[in-house]
């Protein structure tokens, strides 16, 4: 803890008992960043709305994309606190959003399945709301880094950038993976069901080629 | 001047772990809210959640109502249940997966009604792998300079990388080997089919030709 007040490296006029510094970084805390990545499973003819108080100025970024699910789309919308419609798309499949909010106040983000009639969705979204925080201690002076700190920095951004990838590439891998599972389930089912529906009209057949009374035999009804 | 300042950064992080949920939504009291994570294995899942019990009387949302409890069940690829418990109106929970797989992460109040109850506000962060580490909790209980907590959390972040490169091979072998399958049903049906249909064909006519016999035709 001792560390990072010697490591202060400029001077603030003090107050008393209160460092104006720190104080300024108080009311800056607020405006932290958040940053939720969430997937759930939106079921047919529901919507589903999440909300998030956000503070004007504040860079944030929307990003969702549908995993699984009938043709992989979603009705998506964004509405201001004064209800007003930022952003609205009908069947789409995935799509990033960044905007800066021009009011503070709570921005609802809604997804639709309600076109919909029986399949469910899996819908990927991720909320980005201000810069990442930086580590503790590491934003605090505001004197220049030092080459090694910058570079530090550069590939930590650089390491994010590939995380993000890989979370597309998961996406679109389980979008694949998925439905290969459901066509192979479908093909067990259906090859089973055709078996038996040859077996059982050829057996039907076969019963009225015996001699039985034409009044019992249900093919030559017709 | 310096114990000041511990209590600061005491205050700064008491803040920082209140204003982290931003994002919230809307339950039923009886309703079950689940949130899928598909998580290489080895990695840390970190939950935080807020829950307020909608007022009807002033029409907003009250906050902490010792009566509610929030039951949290974390259910794992194989559908075991990892985590199961009842937590107060506010907390967290952590689990560390075990299997490489899709974990289930499903929120319901521990309410005892019947059918749909009054509205619930929840607000959920849910924070995976290298971001679930607290780390000004790591730089104070390992004396770590800037540039060595930079490093440490580089570090974590390229470890978790390389799990998450892991966990595509795995993914990568398994479709292969349900995209094999698939062929291999496919082909095993086309010859069971042929089969079936030559047997019966072959069947009906030798049946056929008795009835003809029999009824004299032939």
């Amino acid at each position: 803890m001792a560390s990072f007040s010697s490591r202060n490296r400029w001077t603030c006029p003090a107050l008393n008992y209160l460092n104006v510094c720190h104080l300024l970084l108080v009311f800056f805390l607020p405006a932290l960043v958040s940053s939720v990545e969430l997937t759930f499973e939106l079921p047919d003819n529901a919507k589903e709305c999440f909300h998030e108080n956000i503070q004007k100025g504040i860079q944030t970024t929307f990003e969702f994309q549908v995993v699984t699910g009938g043709h992989y789309d979603v009705d998506v919308s964004i509405e201001t606190p004064t209800k007003q419609v930022i952003y609205k798309e009908v069947k789409k499949q995935y799509d990033t959003f960044p905007f800066v909010p021009e009011t503070t106040g709570t921005y609802s983000f809604c997804f639709s399945n309600e076109f919909s009639t029986f399949s469910h969705k899996l819908v990927y979204m991720d909320l980005q709301v201000g810069d990442e925080s930086p580590l503790p201690g590491v934003g605090e002076h505001i004197t220049a880094m030092t080459q090694l700190e910058t570079s530090a920095q550069s590939i930590h951004e650089n390491l994010n950038s590939v995380i993000d990838y890989q979370t597309h590439h998961r996406l679109r891998e389980a979008q694949g993976r998925k439905r290969a599972e459901d066509l192979n389930e479908r093909v067990q089912l259906w090859s089973i069901l055709e078996t038996l529906a040859v077996f059982s009209i050829s057996v039907g057949q076969f019963n009225c080629e015996r001699p039985i009374p034409e009044s019992q035999c249900p093919m030559l009804q017709f | 001047m310096k114990s000041f300042g511990n209590l600061f950064w005491v205050f700064v992080f008491l803040l920082s772990s209140y204003t982290v949920q931003g994002l919230y939504f809307h339950i039923g009291e009886t309703e079950r809210k689940c949130f899928i994570e598909e998580i290489p294995d080895d990695t840390t899942v970190i939950g935080i959640y807020k829950v307020e019990l909608h007022d009807p009387k002033t029409g907003g949302y009250m906050p902490s109502n010792p009566n509610i409890g929030m039951h949290v069940e974390v259910r794992d690829p194989d559908d075991k249940t990892v985590l199961s418990k009842v937590y107060s109106t506010e907390g967290r929970f952590t689990f560390t997966s075990h299997t490489p797989g899709e974990h289930v992460i499903c929120l319901y109040s521990n309410s005892t009604k019947w059918f749909a109850g009054s509205q619930l506000r929840v607000h959920l962060d849910i924070q995976v792998g290298e971001q679930a580490v607290d780390y000004a909790n790591v730089a104070r209980k390992e004396k770590l300079t800037e540039l060595q907590l930079r490093i440490r959390q580089l570090l974590d972040q390229v470890d978790q990388i390389s799990k998450e490169q892991n966990y595509q091979r795995y993914r990568e072998e398994r479709f292969r080997q349900t995209s094999e399958s698939t062929n291999q049903r496919v082909l095993w049906w086309s010859f069971a089919q042929t089969a079936v249909l030559l047997t019966m064909g072959y069947w009906q006519m030798r049946h056929l030709k008795s009835f003809f016999e029999a009824k004299k035709l032939v």
